[in-house]
């Protein structure tokens, strides 16, 4: 039961992930009929803002310290960031002690902007053309960014600290009365997973709730006869566009602390994310959602020792072999509309 | 000639004047020159033109006729690469065998996922092939590593039994031959003033398969069965409409492709004798649809032409370094020169797939259907037809 329990959790991050990226490409993909390989560039792009803000937030100058010395005997230097000069020490460490989170404020309009550059540079003029065109310019794009994002921060992963207030871990076979250290699941995850679920919840929320989410909606279902209304939709479409990036690069940002970034970190959830929108069914944003987590789960459950034993090496494809399945046994995925993207 | 139109007859004349004479055509430039660099007539490329030229007709005769997307063709040329590896360790060096094996199991395992991802269509085939592929690629590197050699890769050692021949001594090291009648490796250089000729074997053995290759993709393109391919990417329903079944046509031609992607994945092997999984990752069917798209996908030179261009320059671009830009601009003013090499720096060297993204770019957007396209444009300009007449020859490429 613990087990159980224990692999439902570590699921649910990398299900959060493969939720969010896969909302977007559904977003964008139910919007503006574009399949947008450079996703999950903007999932690294995210990552990447994420990196920055706490590079910058941490830059400092050099201030002699008259009270000490170095080896020579010389007065030391110290390296003052410059957050201390603006803020004081206390407000200054907390700063950089947050600066991921705090990078969230910075993301979303870098994100938003990036969305509606792509789009309106870009992304527009391909929606005349076959899908086989915008798969392979947006795989291009994503191999530009890509080299772009190695070019000035090079191919290593860049560790980035969680804030020191979640980087314990929380044990959850004491608070589900298993025996303690049974369930030991880190807090940053906790929060990926609620963060997600708050980001998920919002976007929901927007669609559902607001005027433009609505005429967005109305947009998806028919686009010629909102646009007859009098609808400016491709503007609307426009934006939902930079939400989808902000939505990725959001996911991004929240997952530095998880996995130090590199600049193929997107490559390598864009695949599974491509597979988790079409479990899911094309078109459909509950499904996606819904895919992720079910899929990330799954994964989590084929890694445990027991499964592997029975199957060796079934963690590696379980994904993709569920994809198979549901795609011949449900064409439409889990959720897929009628009449989208059927030829 | 040989049942080909007199046109397609004259295409097939010209790819093998260029092929044969490649180590004398990509070699322009005297060796020591400042230009040697741009020289291309160098074994291991010539023989990477041919090979990726044979993996990319191979893909056009699946994307170019019937416009199915397959996003995981390098899974073949993984597989065709195992089986060729295979076939050293168990039975001798000769690469016919080798060969005709990585043909066969690529067909088969093209015959399983065809099977499979051709229920489906469009965007779905696509991603069920690159699921496939990505699978293909998890478990080489994972589960079947006994039989693939896991990162290390496999490749022929002392103590394999080779039935025909003897097994290797320990240090020793094999090289794949014809029937014992030449190395793969074997070179005959021909100095002319200050210029090198290098006539490699195993790049004529390969170029020679890859114009066998070409005429077959020809006949094909030519056939009642290409029209069928054809019928499948212009109108699927109106096709099915007529009484045609289209899946048995797909399939064929997934299959064949398949087949064509397992040769190039065996002469890969035969001219350097060792294969790992990365050969399968999903970038490397990226490369394979690049290359198709860049020459010109649903023409019968474009892909040739693409495979060409883009192992070109990925080899020479890659190799230009600082000082060679430093060389090249030294005329420039000082601030000048920086300013120059500061800006192109980015896109060469390392940066080669920047160049290659941006190039997949422009191509996509501007040039739909590639450089055979490009060119017939500006022949048509020259020539005052009608551009109309240009773009009826060329195929558009479908979804």
């Amino acid at each position: 039961m613990d087990q159980i329990i224990l692999q439902i959790l570590n699921g649910l991050d990398k299900g959060s992930a493969y939720a969010l990226i896969a909302l977007g490409l559904t977003l964008i993909f139910g919007t503006l009929g574009v399949v947008n390989f450079a996703h999950g560039a903007l999932f690294m792009m995210g990552a990447f803002v994420a990196v920055t803000v706490s590079k910058l937030l941490a830059l400092s100058h050099k201030v002699v310290d008259e009270t000490r010395t170095d080896f020579l005997g010389k007065p030391l230097q110290v390296d003052v960031p410059y957050v201390y000069d603006w803020f004081g020490q206390g407000a200054g460490d907390t700063i950089i002690d947050w600066a991921v989170p705090i990078s969230i404020l910075f993301a979303i309009p870098i994100m938003v902007a990036i969305g509606f550059i792509m789009e309106r540079g870009l992304i527009k003029h391909f929606y005349k053309r076959p899908h086989a065109d915008q798969i392979l310019v947006t795989f291009g794009l994503a191999i530009v960014l890509q080299e772009i994002i190695k070019y000035f921060y090079g191919a290593n992963p860049i560790p980035t600290p969680a804030p020191s207030a979640f980087t314990g871990s929380f044990d959850f076979g004491v608070a589900f009365g298993f025996d303690p250290n049974a369930i030991i699941y880190p807090y940053w995850r906790l929060v990926y997973f609620f963060f997600s679920i708050i980001v998920i919840g919002a976007v929901f929320a927007f669609l559902q709730f607001t005027t433009f989410g609505m005429v967005v909606r109305a947009g998806m279902a028919d686009r010629e006869t909102v646009g007859m209304l009098g609808i400016n939709i491709d503007k609307r479409f426009t934006v939902m566009f930079g939400i989808a990036a902000a939505v990725a690069g959001l996911a991004g940002v929240m997952y530095v602390p998880i996995n130090p970034p590199n600049y193929h970190m997107g490559m390598d959830f864009l695949v599974l994310s491509f597979v988790v929108v079409v479990v899911g069914g094309m078109g459909s944003l509950p499904g996606a959602v819904a895919a992720g987590f079910l899929l990330g789960i799954l994964e989590s459950f084929a890694s445990m020792s027991a499964v592997i034993n029975i199957l060796p090496g079934i963690n590696q494809i379980i994904i993709y072999l569920v994809a198979i399945i549901i795609l011949l046994t449900r064409p439409r995925g889990l959720m897929g509309r009628k009449g989208v993207m059927e030829e | 000639m040989l049942g080909l139109e007199k046109k397609d007859f004259r295409l097939l004349l010209i790819v093998v004047a260029l092929t044969m004479l490649a180590p004398f055509i990509l070699n322009p430039f005297p060796e020591g020159s400042d230009m040697a660099q741009f020289n291309a007539g160098y074994p291991d490329l010539m023989q990477r033109f041919v090979i990726f030229g044979i993996l990319a007709i191979g893909f056009n005769i699946l994307f170019g006729l019937t416009g199915y997307l397959s996003f995981g063709h390098a899974a073949f040329l993984g597989v065709g690469s195992y089986a060729a590896v295979w076939m050293f360790k168990l039975l001798s060096m000769n690469v016919i065998p080798a060969i005709l094996l990585s043909v066969v199991i690529a067909g088969v395992f093209a015959l399983i996922i065809g099977y499979v991802s051709l229920r489906r269509s469009g965007i779905y085939f696509s991603i069920l092939t690159l699921a496939f592929a990505q699978m293909s690629y998890a478990l080489a590197y994972s589960v079947l590593t006994p039989l693939t050699g896991g990162e290390t890769g496999l490749q022929p050692k002392p103590g394999d039994p080779r039935i025909l021949d003897r097994a290797l001594e320990p240090g020793e090291t094999a090289t794949p031959g014809l029937f014992g009648l030449f190395d793969m490796r074997d070179s005959l250089e021909l100095t002319v003033g200050n210029w090198v000729f290098t006539f490699n074997a195993g790049y004529y053995f390969a170029a020679v398969i890859m114009i066998i290759a070409f005429y077959m993709s020809i006949r094909i393109f030519r056939s009642p069965f290409g029209m069928m391919l054809r019928a499948i990417k212009s109108n699927q329903t109106r096709m099915s409409y007529t009484g045609l079944n289209a899946r048995p046509y797909t399939l064929a031609a997934f299959v064949i492709s398949g087949m064509y992607a397992g040769l190039a994945g065996g002469l890969l092997v035969s001219m350097d004798p060792q294969a790992g999984a990365e050969r399968m990752f999903w970038t490397a069917s990226g490369e394979i649809v690049l290359m198709t798209i860049l020459g010109g996908a649903g023409t019968l030179i474009g892909p040739v032409l693409g495979a060409g261009f883009i192992k070109y320059f990925e080899n020479i671009v890659s190799k230009i370094n600082k000082t060679t830009l430093e060389g090249w601009f030294y005329w420039l003013p000082d601030g000048l020169e920086d300013l120059v090499i500061t800006v192109i720096y980015p896109f060469v060297g390392k940066g080669w797939h920047l160049t290659l993204g941006l190039l997949f770019m422009l191509v996509v957007i501007f040039l739909p259907g590639g450089l055979v396209q490009g060119g017939q444009k500006i022949a048509a300009a020259f020539t005052r037809k009608k551009p109309d007449d240009a773009k009826s020859s060329a195929t558009e490429p479908a979804e």
